[in-house]
Order: C-alpha cells, then sequence, then structure tokens
C-alpha cells in the first residue's frame, strides 16, 4: 500500500532575494535574521506535526550553508517530532554519512531518535550533494568509499549488543564502539538510500534497502529502478514495490489552477537548486571523470528532460515543464492521483510517495491547505495504487 | 651518469613535454606518472604523498642513482622535500618549481589558493601569467581533453585534499633537506605566491631563489626555454 511523506527543506526564502548568483556554499549569515528564522522553523515543524493527524509520514533531509534549507542538523526536527508525534513515520533522508566525521555519533542518533520515537525511524543515508563536499571539506575522492565504510560501522554499532568492538578502518577509528541506547527496531531502523545512477542501484538492492529517486522524472527513474530490480533478482533478493520511494513535487487545489499554483510556489525549491557558483557542482572525483568532464564543459548548466526528451533549463521551468518531466504532480485531487497512478506504471510501480508538500514561498495556509486536501481527497485513491 | 628524476605537478602534466624535451637531451632523464595520473587507478592503500615519495626513493635505488637531481614541479617538489627529509642518499641536489607542501602560515591563513572551489576563469588566472594562451577554456574541450583535466583533478584530490596541498608535520624536518637546492619561482604565480618561495628558501638549509618573468605557477609550461636553462645552469654548478 502506497505511503504517502511530507517533505520540507525548511527554506530560508527571505534571504534569497539578497542573494544573487550562489544561494549556497559562501552566502553571509549576516542576511539571516535569527527571529524571522525561529517563526519559520516553528511554522515548519507545525506542518510536519499535522501531517500525523492527516495519515502522511515526515521527512526531512539536510543541507549545509545555504538559504535553500535551514535544516543544517536533520536529526533535530526529527527530535522534536519524536515527541510531538504518535503515528506518523519519521525518515531522514538523510543523513550524509560520508560527510559525518564521526560515524559513532549517527548510529547514537538515530538509536535515541528510535527509542524516543517507540520505533518509528526510518535511516537515510545519503552521500550528499556536490555542493555539500565543501562545508564538509570531506575528500570527494573517497566519498563513496567513506560512504560504505560509515555504513559497515553504523550497522555495525546499530546491532552490536554485546559490549564494545574496535574499529581500525580507512576513514574511522574507534577503541571502543559501544552505542546505547541499543535501537528500538530490531535489528535496526530500516535504511533508504537515495540513487541517481543505475550504476549505484546494484550495491543498494543487493543490501535490500529501500532506494528512493529524487526528482529523476519519467525519463531517468525507469533506469534506476530497473537496475535495482534487475541486481535484486540477480542476487535473489525480492524487490516488492515497497522497496521503491519517489521524491516529487505535489500541489492539489480544489481547481487545476489552484492546485498549479501551489506546486508553482513549491517549484521554487528546485529553481533555487542551480542557483550555485558552478565550481561548487563538480568536486574533484565526487563523481566519475567522464560526467565531472560534461560539467567542466557546460559550467554545469542543470537542465530536465520531460517525458518526450525535450529538455529545459532548471532555473526557469514553468509547472507544466516540470508537470511534463514527472518532477511535479499537480491539479485537482483527482488528477494528481491520476498523474501519480501513470507515473508509477511508468517506472514499475513504487510504494513511498515523497510528496516535497511545502518549498519555496508556499505559504503555511497553502500549505495547511495542500496538506489537508491532499490527506483528504488524494490519499484514499494514491494509497491503493 | 648522475640521473634526473622529474616530478610532475598536479594539473596540465602533458604540457609539460616541451620543457622536458629540453632537460633530457644528452641526460638520462625519469619523469614516472604517478599512480592514476598513469591511467590505472591506485592501489587503495596507495594515497598520500607519503606513499609517493617512497615510490620514487625506491625507484632511485632501483636505478642504483648516484648524485641524482631531483626537478619537482609543485606537488612534485613537495614530493621532493618529502623525499630529502627521509633519505638524501642517493640525491646530490633539487631544482623546485614552486612546490608546495610545507605551511607557512597562520591557521586562518591559506599558503595555496583554493583551486578546487575557485571559478576556471579565477583558477586560471591563479596558475598562469598568460592564461589566455595556456589555459584551456573549458567550453571548448572536446571529451577526452576534458575527461583528462578532470581525472587529474580527481588525483590531486586523492593524494592533497587534506590537510590542502601539504603536511603539517614537514616543515619541522626541513633541516633533513641539508642539499643545494634551486627554489624557482614564476613572479606571477597566483596558487602559491613568490613571497611564500622566498620564505621557504630560508627554512631549507642550502637553497636560493630565483624567479622566472612571465610565468605563472607552472614556470616549465609557460617558460620552457628559460626555465630549462635555469635548471641546468643550477645542475652544472651545485
Amino acid at each position: 500500500m502506497m505511503q504517502v511523506w511530507h517533505f520540507s527543506e525548511m527554506a530560508y526564502h527571505p534571504g534569497w532575494e539578497f542573494l544573487d548568483e550562489g544561494l549556497r556554499n559562501v552566502i553571509p549569515s549576516r542576511v539571516y535574521d535569527p527571529e524571522v528564522g525561529a517563526d519559520l522553523y516553528h511554522r515548519y515543524l507545525d506542518e510536519w506535526a499535522l501531517c500525523d493527524r492527516l495519515g502522511l509520514n515526515i521527512m526531512v533531509n539536510e543541507h549545509h550553508a545555504t538559504a535553500t534549507c535551514a535544516t543544517s542538523v536533520c536529526t533535530i526536527p526529527m527530535a522534536i517530532l519524536a515527541r510531538e508525534t504518535r503515528k506518523a513515520r519519521l525518515l531522514c533522508l538523510g543523513m550524509p554519512i560520508g560527510n559525518r566525521m564521526d560515524a559513532v555519533r549517527v548510529a547514537e542518533e538515530y538509536a535515541m531518535l528510535d527509542v524516543i520515537s517507540r520505533g518509528r525511524v526510518e535511516m537515510g543515508f545519503v552521500k550528499g550533494a556536490p555542493f555539500e563536499i565543501n562545508p564538509a571539506n570531506s575528500n570527494p575522492a573517497e566519498l563513496e568509499e567513506r560512504f560504505w565504510e560509515a555504513h559497515d560501522l553504523i550497522v555495525k554499532a546499530l546491532t552490536s549488543h554485546d559490549g564494545p568492538f574496535n574499529w581500525e578502518g580507512r576513514h574511522y577509528h574507534y577503541r571502543e564502539v559501544n552505542v546505547w541506547p541499543r535501537p528500538w527496531q530490531q535489528p535496526h531502523p530500516p535504511i533508504w538510500m537515495t540513487v541517481a545512477s543505475p550504476g549505484s542501484a546494484a550495491r543498494v538492492a543487493r543490501k535490500g534497502y529501500v532506494i528512493a529517486a529524487l526528482n529523476t522524472g519519467y525519463v531517468h527513474t525507469p533506469a534506476v529502478f530497473g537496475a535495482y530490480r534487475e541486481s535484486a533478482a540477480e542476487a535473489g533478493i525480492a524487490a516488492g514495490p515497497d522497496r521503491f520511494a519517489y521524491l516529487c513535487i505535489v500541489g492539489v487545489g480544489e481547481t487545476e489552477a489552484e492546485g498549479k499554483r501551489r506546486a508553482h510556489a513549491i517549484l521554487d525549491y528546485s529553481r533555487t537548486t542551480p542557483r550555485v557558483q558552478p565550481q561548487f557542482f563538480y568536486p574533484p572525483g565526487y563523481s566519475p571523470a567522464a560526467r565531472l568532464a560534461g560539467l567542466i564543459r557546460s559550467g554545469s548548466e542543470l537542465r530536465i528532460q520531460r517525458r518526450d526528451g525535450s529538455d529545459f533549463r532548471m532555473q526557469d521551468g514553468a509547472v507544466e515543464d516540470f508537470m511534463a518531466a514527472g518532477v511535479a504532480f499537480a491539479g485537482t485531487p483527482a488528477q494528481v492521483v491520476e498523474q501519480v497512478g501513470e507515473f508509477a506504471s511508468v517506472v514499475g510501480g513504487f510504494e513511498h510517495l515523497l510528496m516535497m508538500g511545502q518549498g519555496g514561498f508556499l505559504s503555511h495556509e497553502d500549505t495547511v491547505a495542500n496538506l489537508t486536501l491532499f490527506s483528504e481527497e488524494a490519499l484514499p485513491a494514491v494509497a491503493s495504487l | 651518469m648522475s640521473p634526473v628524476l622529474f616530478l610532475h605537478g598536479e594539473h596540465f602534466t602533458a604540457m609539460g613535454q616541451p620543457f622536458l624535451d629540453r632537460l633530457g637531451a644528452g641526460r638520462e632523464l625519469h619523469a614516472p606518472l604517478y599512480p592514476g595520473y598513469d591511467g590505472a587507478p591506485p592501489d587503495p592503500d596507495f594515497r598520500s604523498v607519503d606513499d609517493l615519495a617512497y615510490r620514487c626513493l625506491d625507484l632511485l635505488e632501483e636505478l642504483d642513482a648516484r648524485d641524482a637531481t631531483v626537478v619537482g614541479a609543485s606537488l612534485g617538489g613537495w614530493i621532493a622535500l618529502e623525499m630529502a627529509v627521509r633519505d638524501r642518499s642517493r640525491i646530490g641536489r633539487m631544482a623546485l618549481l614552486a612546490p608546495v607542501g610545507v605551511k607557512l602560515s597562520g591557521r586562518e591563513e591559506r599558503d595555496f589558493a583554493d583551486l578546487p572551489f575557485m571559478r576556471e576563469a579565477e583558477a586560471a588566472r591563479a596558475l598562469f601569467h598568460d592564461p589566455a594562451r595556456w589555459a584551456p577554456d573549458p567550453a571548448a574541450l572536446d571529451e577526452p581533453a576534458a575527461e583528462a583535466l578532470a581525472l587529474e583533478r580527481q588525483w590531486a584530490a586523492w593524494y592533497a585534499w587534506k590537510p590542502y596541498m601539504h603536511n603539517p608535520a614537514l616543515g619541522n624536518w626541513l633541516h633533513r633537506a641539508a642539499l643545494p637546492v634551486l627554489l624557482l619561482w614564476g613572479e606571477s604565480d597566483g596558487f602559491a605566491a613568490p613571497e611564500y618561495g622566498r620564505k621557504l628558501a630560508e627554512r631549507l638549509p642550502d637553497a636560493r631563489f630565483e624567479t622566472i618573468p612571465e610565468a605563472g605557477h607552472y614556470p616549465h609550461i609557460e617558460r620552457a626555454g628559460a626555465t630549462a636553462e635555469a635548471v641546468l645552469a643550477f645542475l652544472e654548478s651545485a
């Protein structure tokens, strides 16, 4: 049964107008007004707390040194919501474990959250966007390797209950790994990973983890999910629809126009993503050289492909462009249900709809209306897709 | 005959060939490419400038070199310094072209420009006196050339990401590099400023500092002839 998760980046959008080309990495925090920021934090938390009553689950993430996402520590909203909510599952997608220098601390944070929430935590592990390398100062040429060592260590730390073990790896060193508390869920909370290419889907498939594709649309998602299914089958692992998640922008309204207006506002999340000075997009070694070479040559312009193969610049796409790409679903609840169903059938099915129900300048009132209307009029049909 | 060992820099390796042609004329020249730069991914256990220094010391031993001249550009100069503080028994002298590797400034200053997070045009200006002539235009590169550029950057990160382009301990051991050293610097070097080179010369037991006009961080690329002349003159004299 399809589950729906509400996601917001807790954007500090009031700062956007003061920043021009870049919204990330090198922007001065004097642009940030803590009083305005506090109101925003509480507002976004209220919207997540509302999900508990609406039958929606909750997804948070983190980014650094940016006005696009004020969640710099993903486990802080998780901790607040672990106590404010009762039913909703709490997904962090995710924790950039290759950029966190203390992997045992990650295990401790997740374990504590899992106990406080009485077993509602879903652990997302992500490599992080390329522009996250700069604030973390992690070596991009070793990121993949460090990510998997952190993963191995965190999983062992969460599943070892007979006292300490030693870890002298390439990237992490501990004399006594001994995580308290042990997690509520056994053997550990479910693990999710984001994947953007068919190549990296294979390894996630062999682990049997939930794979999440973020805004990859009609053109790229089928190959990513397909590679996962293929590798899982080769490894003899069942890859049911509950192993697949898709993140998209969702705007619903009483009318088609209202739904599109909401999606249009949320899409400023997508439109601001490329507002980064180009060099932060391709740290050396972050991706295979052939891909980085393409970014060096193109000046890292991000383009999104529509279903028909044509494309548009991410900064200036209209809501209809993003809908044509399968990145946004918008309109009346019935239209959105139809769009989600169509997308699911093309990509081979998925059971987790990661719905960006707030983004950019979308107001609190609009966000509440978006989430409430979705919950009341789209969720029952979406759930049975 | 005493061999010459050339240790290349982190970027634009292929552009150093005209310099190597002059340096190698009539001499036994060895110019190995480092693991990664040679086209094969390095062994996962091979990822530091220490490893590169030991590999190069092994090479001198395999060659049974006596009184070798080590010429190192930038990263290669750093490797040369790491070699010299470990074992200079087979090395007679070193000519270092804007070497990196030693931390001379305070914790909130950089000795070396942060190339990976500079705009392409800004990085080109830091590296070259005449970027319009020497720095490739990223948009005009064909795929193999852009990929080669990306790979050099990847291996530079592999070996020298953090601490960035230096070994915090190397400065403590420079007294062990007790051999004639020529520090040759492009006057327009915006990656490691000539002032850094002057200070480094003061820290070495037997170093002299010279500059090359109309050259940036890679004088052997921008002024291949003048740089080769300066190195060969030093080789004759030291």
